[in-house]
């Protein structure tokens, strides 16, 4: 389009089409969402389905911006921790861990990884948040690598800021927590029962 | 494999070159056991190993078992094998709850270094004249033996709200 072309309203009306305003915060946060390098890692039989299924042609976490594995934890930002950790290789993960530049983030999958699993014993750390921190846990044993992809996704719209938040109020799901069925030991904070009143309310309404 | 007749055969030459080492023997399913005196366990790897007609040449594996409520609690045993004639035999060495000590096979079968070691990490058996009685599979500062069956099993309790509110 040449100048000159359009004028006034008409002007306007095409820079709005085409013209986004945003943050340089949500940018960013895109940009990082998109372009996650995951760690070349693997612990245990999760493995096979995480670092190594999801790359395949089948599944193919290059649509997701994933596909290049890092074999270095310095040029990488996600590390999957794939299966039981045990307590010799516990220092290990948390020194590659800290070895990764900032920002990062860790996806414990798996039940081992999560809670120890069915190795209730001596040798393997009962959950990998013991030592580190982690951003998401895929539940499964092993989780098919659809559910490790789901996990994937939900991380990176928690890169992008947690849009999921709010949920239950845009679906109507209020009274589906767990604490709200008379759970055991995890009582709701003050802004939470607050807000499940409101939410409460409104589904009534 | 020595059958029943046999092993007692085994069991009367071992007596004339080692008298008293060889305490009992044992032949179930199939297996031959020679039960030998701890203090002497040497002797008795030494003479089916370099006896000519024996020929137990090789250790195909060392591994302890825990009877707990028995006394003496620990069983060291050494599966032997004779690759001419594939033939095995079992020696087993019983030793006490407290300060079980034996003496190391090392020079006899040097496969038996790892394996010692590995013993010694999960269950404290000291091997006397062991070349490097360190910790191989767990880490060098554990604290306790594992294996044996007085060791708590560890983990945690994991609770369900399904069955607390169910069948708590």
């Amino acid at each position: 389009m040449l100048r000159g072309d359009l004028e006034g309203e008409d002007l306007e009306k095409y820079v709005e089409e085409r013209v986004v305003t945003t943050t340089f915060e949500k940018m960013l946060n895109l940009a990082r969402a998109n372009s996650i390098f995951p760690l070349t890692f693997g612990l245990a039989c999760c493995a096979i389905e995480a670092p190594i299924s999801i790359v395949t042609a089948r599944y193919d976490l290059a649509r997701f911006g994933a596909e290049a594995l890092r074999a270095s934890p310095r040029q990488a930002d996600l590390i999957i921790l794939s299966g039981r950790v045990s307590i010799k290789m516990a220092p290990v993960v948390r020194r590659l861990y800290d070895q990764m530049l900032e920002p990062k983030w860790a996806i414990s999958m798996g039940a081992c990884s999560s809670s120890g699993g069915m190795f209730a014993n001596y040798a393997v750390v009962q959950g990998a948040d013991k030592f580190m921190p982690i951003d998401l846990h895929v539940p499964g044993c092993p989780p098919r690598p659809e559910a490790v992809m789901y996990g994937f996704n939900k991380l990176q719209r928690k890169i992008m800021g947690s849009p999921d938040q709010g949920w239950r109020q845009r679906y109507n799901a209020a009274g589906t927590e767990e604490w709200a069925r008379g759970g055991p030991a995890s009582k709701p904070s003050l802004e939470a029962a607050e807000a499940y009143e409101l939410a409460r309310e409104l589904t009534l309404a | 494999m020595p059958d029943g007749p046999g092993l007692e055969l085994l069991r009367g030459e071992i007596d004339v070159d080692a008298p008293g080492a060889v305490l009992a023997t044992s032949f179930e399913k199939e297996r031959a056991v020679l039960i030998v005196d701890a203090a002497r366990i040497l002797d008795v790897l030494a003479w089916l190993r370099d006896t000519p007609g024996q020929g137990f040449r090789f250790l195909s594996s060392l591994h302890v078992a825990d009877y707990l409520p028995a006394e003496p609690r620990f069983g060291v045993h050494y599966e032997l094998l004779n690759r001419e004639r594939v033939e095995r035999i079992r020696v087993k060495a019983m030793l006490p709850s407290e300060s079980p000590e034996i003496a190391s096979c090392v020079d006899l079968f040097p496969t038996a270094n790892f394996q010692e070691r590995e013993a010694f990490d999960f269950f404290g058996i000291v091997f006397t004249g062991h070349p490097e009685l360190t910790r191989i599979l767990l880490p060098e500062d554990y604290v306790g033996w594992p294996q044996r069956r007085d060791f708590p099993v560890g983990g945690e309790p994991v609770t369900f709200t399904y069955s607390e509110k169910r069948y708590g």
